[in-house]
């Protein structure tokens, strides 16, 4: 399936929605709406991953390349990934670093 | 910014390319590129041979071109690679002439010495493609994992409780329940666990890529498959880690899972020792296969005789040729590698002594390459442990050339306790200097010289050290005759496992009592993966080849040996609440602080009258805790019996300072959960004058 990356910003909320496979060739748009959403200095960072099917290692990195694009200020969230794309994010030890959730809570990200 | 210096010059079959930089050596990303920097001195002519992901064919051959070699360094940046999908390997010209030392053969594909992370065994046990001519190849490596504030610990040496751990084996039994079986990942899921065991330092076996397949047999009884290899002993890699250690290794990201892994286990207070194998490589003897140094420059590598065949100090085929500048070099750039990539706390170098030897193999008085890494700048703060001896018969326990940083594995410690422990004779001298840190082959360097073991993946686990008397090897294959002789061990009455009660109970008593001793022993304690859970290799001693129960951490122990376990826990606890037991310098048996006692001082069934007799097997002694760390420590007194005969008897105690009083910490005699307590609340004892300590049992006492 092919890839599909949107954004939008709302009140300092970035939230990039990530659909299909993300892999080596997809990986560079990915890359630029984090570039792009990261001009705009946002305080949180929402990946939705519910139509992400798949998740490669360039995935991965761009992943890392967010966390530190956004700066150590800035939480970022992935919200409703598979269980195939959640196991690599774990496999890797990277939820540590980021907020997992199974569903866009509000309450939780919008505060 | 866009740079403007950096742009190509040269230009072969649509690469683009420009002479490159000859430091560092490998693969490094520059502006634009990647620089491909190898060393030869003999070869005549360098092509570097470039492969997208898994392809059996190259995608490019590029020959460096002559103005791209400086001295004995081919460097080349080539731009525009898909950096995500690039593979790569060398063929190098030159004389095929093994007499004189020289194996150049341009069909073979070579991989980089200096290669981060390398492909074609990305997940353990699948079996390779054999029609591959380049099996083991070079990958390049990202380096922005974040490691947010982690450093290494730098706990000071004498405070570790070193854990000597296997990847594969500590997580890959199904009663692990761990999400990732045999993996870095698997090592994170059980930090809880080693957390609470109290251990502070994990050295796991060799996790340079290695390859599973190397010498591969067949079980002499059920026909099964033996891995050659599985300790991984035998690297092909210095700077890569196993990618089939990792649950990620499919992806490529075992950089990330590996870092990951050591960022976690500092989180938690453990630092993380590597065990390294810088005394031969992968490839051999004259029989091995090309994987990468013989084809690229044998002669410089690998310790040779005059007519070209390889020395074997390691018993394994090759010896690396480590006191050569060249090779001397990649070892330290190796070492500060994982120093500075990876955070690694410390280093333990497998067969030290070959470390020692010059090109010809005679022992050096003053060796440049252990001279470096003692004084390296990057290496400052990493503990360096050597296993002081080699397979060629050079044994260097307290000889090693320590230049006042080394630290060693003390055999002699190993091989004392054991004996003690079986009850032998005339042992009570040597045992009082090795529970002092072997004062008498580190005078000059102090306890945290020695590394104290009674157990380590080489011989028999604590269990079976109670419970044979003989090696029992038949299943590596090679009828019995590998593995060491001389264990030093005691079956306790019956050979193997039993129903008699009696003998289960001595070797419960027994077990506990070894590591009683080792963890009030001045030095620094290593105990072996599942010792606390009395994990068996039903009495083999050298499980090298046996990926399976034999090897793998059995989980349903930790309940069914809940009380060797708690007995481990609590002694682990005590020996880090109790400073007394952790000097830096030697214990000078006088008082030095006028607290009335001496800092140690030696006692038996009398206090303060020792037998030191050939027929003694009780020894007993005292700890003043004024005396902690040269008196800059207050602690508690601790009074430790070692009755190791077969009789138990009445111990009459020393009096304490007014103000305190004995408390009993320990009684490996006594049946749990009375046998050990958690250390603070011990009760009060009875009769302040002595106790009675059954036979072959170890008492510590605490006075508060």
């Amino acid at each position: 399936m092919a890839f599909g990356v949107t954004t939008e910003q709302t009140n300092g909320i970035a939230k990039i929605s990530l659909s299909g496979e993300l892999d080596a060739s997809s990986a560079a748009d990915f890359r630029t709406a984090v570039e792009q959403v990261a001009t705009e200095k946002p305080r949180r960072l929402v990946l939705m991953m519910d139509k992400l099917t798949f998740m490669a290692s360039a995935g991965l990195r761009i992943l890392v390349f967010a966390k530190q694009k956004m700066g150590r200020e800035v939480d970022i969230f992935i919200v409703g990934a598979h269980d195939a794309v959640l196991e690599t994010i774990e496999m890797t030890g990277f939820h540590h670093s980021v907020i997992l959730l199974d569903d866009y809570d509000a309450a939780q990200i919008e505060s | 910014m866009e740079r403007v210096d950096v742009y190509p010059t040269h230009e072969h079959n649509g690469y683009k390319l420009r002479v490159g930089k000859p430091f560092p050596f490998g693969a490094t990303f520059v502006p634009g590129g990647i620089n491909f920097s190898i060393f030869s001195s003999h070869a005549t002519a360098c092509t570097l041979v470039l492969f997208d992901k898994g392809q059996l064919q190259p995608k490019a051959e590029i020959p460096y071109p002559l103005e791209f070699r400086i001295g004995n360094v081919y460097a080349m940046t080539v731009f525009g690679l898909d950096i995500e999908n690039t593979e790569y390997g060398f063929r190098m010209d030159g004389p095929f002439s093994p007499e004189e030392g020289h194996w150049f053969d341009r069909s073979k594909i070579l991989m980089d010495p200096y290669a981060r992370s390398i492909g074609g065994r990305d997940v353990w046990g699948i079996v390779p493609d054999w029609n591959n001519t380049y099996q083991h190849r070079a990958r390049l490596v990202f380096d922005d994992f974040d490691w947010e504030h982690d450093r290494p610990l730098e706990i000071p040496i004498e405070d570790l409780v070193i854990y000597e751990a296997h990847v594969r084996s500590f997580t890959k039994d199904p009663s692990s329940g761990a999400k990732f079986p045999g993996t870095f990942a698997g090592i994170r899921e059980k930090i809880p666990y080693l957390k609470q065991l109290g251990i502070n330092c994990l050295e796991l076996l060799p996790i340079y890529e290695f390859d599973e397949f190397e010498n591969s047999k067949v079980h002499p009884e059920t026909g099964e498959h033996l891995i050659g290899n599985y300790w991984g002993y035998s690297t092909m890699g210095f700077f890569a880690p196993k990618a089939g250690y990792a649950a990620t290794g499919k992806l490529g990201m075992h950089v990330d899972e590996f870092k990951a892994l050591v960022k976690e286990l500092h989180r938690n207070g453990i630092e993380v020792m590597l065990d390294v194998v810088f005394n031969h490589t992968a490839e051999g003897n004259e029989n091995g296969p090309y994987i990468s140094f013989r084809g690229i420059d044998n002669k410089t590598y690998y310790m040779l005789t005059p007519e070209g065949y390889y020395y074997n100090f390691s018993g394994t085929g090759n010896t690396l040729n480590c006191n050569n500048p060249v090779v001397r070099n990649m070892v330290i750039d190796c070492l500060r590698y994982w120093a500075a990539e990876y955070h690694i706390d410390g280093f333990r170098f497998d067969l030290a002594s070959i470390l020692g030897r010059d090109p010809w193999g005679a022992p050096l008085p003053n060796p440049p390459l252990l001279e470096s890494l003692a004084f390296d700048p990057i290496l400052a703060k990493c503990k360096l442990i050597a296993e002081a001896w080699d397979a060629g018969g050079l044994y260097q326990v307290g000889s090693f050339p320590a230049y006042g940083r080394w630290a060693e594995w003390n055999g002699k410690y190993r091989d004392g306790i054991r004996k003690f422990l079986k009850g032998e004779s005339n042992l009570v001298g040597e045992m009082a200097q090795r529970i002092q840190g072997s004062p008498d082959l580190y005078a000059s360097r102090g306890p945290t010289a020695s590394i104290n073991f009674i157990t380590a993946h080489d011989g028999f686990t604590l269990n079976d050290l109670v419970s044979y008397n003989e090696k029992h090897n038949l299943a590596n294959g090679e009828n019995n005759g590998d593995g060491a002789n001389d264990n030093e061990s005691w079956n306790c009455g019956w050979e193997g496992p039993t129903d008699d009660p009696e003998i289960n109970a001595l070797r419960k008593r027994q077990m506990k009592n070894a590591v009683a001793m080792l963890m009030v022993s001045q030095g620094i304690p290593m105990i072996l993966m599942g010792d606390e859970v009395a994990r068996t290799q039903h009495g083999n001693n050298n499980t090298y080849c046996h990926d399976n129960a034999l090897n793998w951490f059995d989980w349903k122990q930790v309940e069914s040996n809940a009380e060797q376990l708690r007995f481990f826990q609590h002694l682990i606890a005590f020996r880090k609440s109790h400073p007394v037991l952790r000097n830096r310098w030697h214990l000078s048996n006088q008082d030095r602080v006028g607290s009335g006692y001496p800092d140690i001082s030696w006692h038996g069934t009398q206090a303060w009258n020792a037998d030191w007799s050939d027929s003694s097997r009780v020894l007993v002694f005292l700890l003043c805790g004024k005396h902690a760390r040269g008196g800059l420590v207050a602690d508690d007194y601790v009074y430790v019996i070692m009755n190791m005969h077969w009789e138990g008897n009445w111990f009459h105690l020393p009096g304490l300072p007014s103000g305190r009083l004995w408390h009993i910490f320990a009684n490996t005699g006594m049946p749990t959960p009375h046998d050990i307590w958690k250390p603070g609340s011990e009760p009060l004892l009875d009769d302040q004058g002595g106790l009675f300590v059954g036979s072959r049992t170890v008492a510590i006492l605490v006075g508060k």
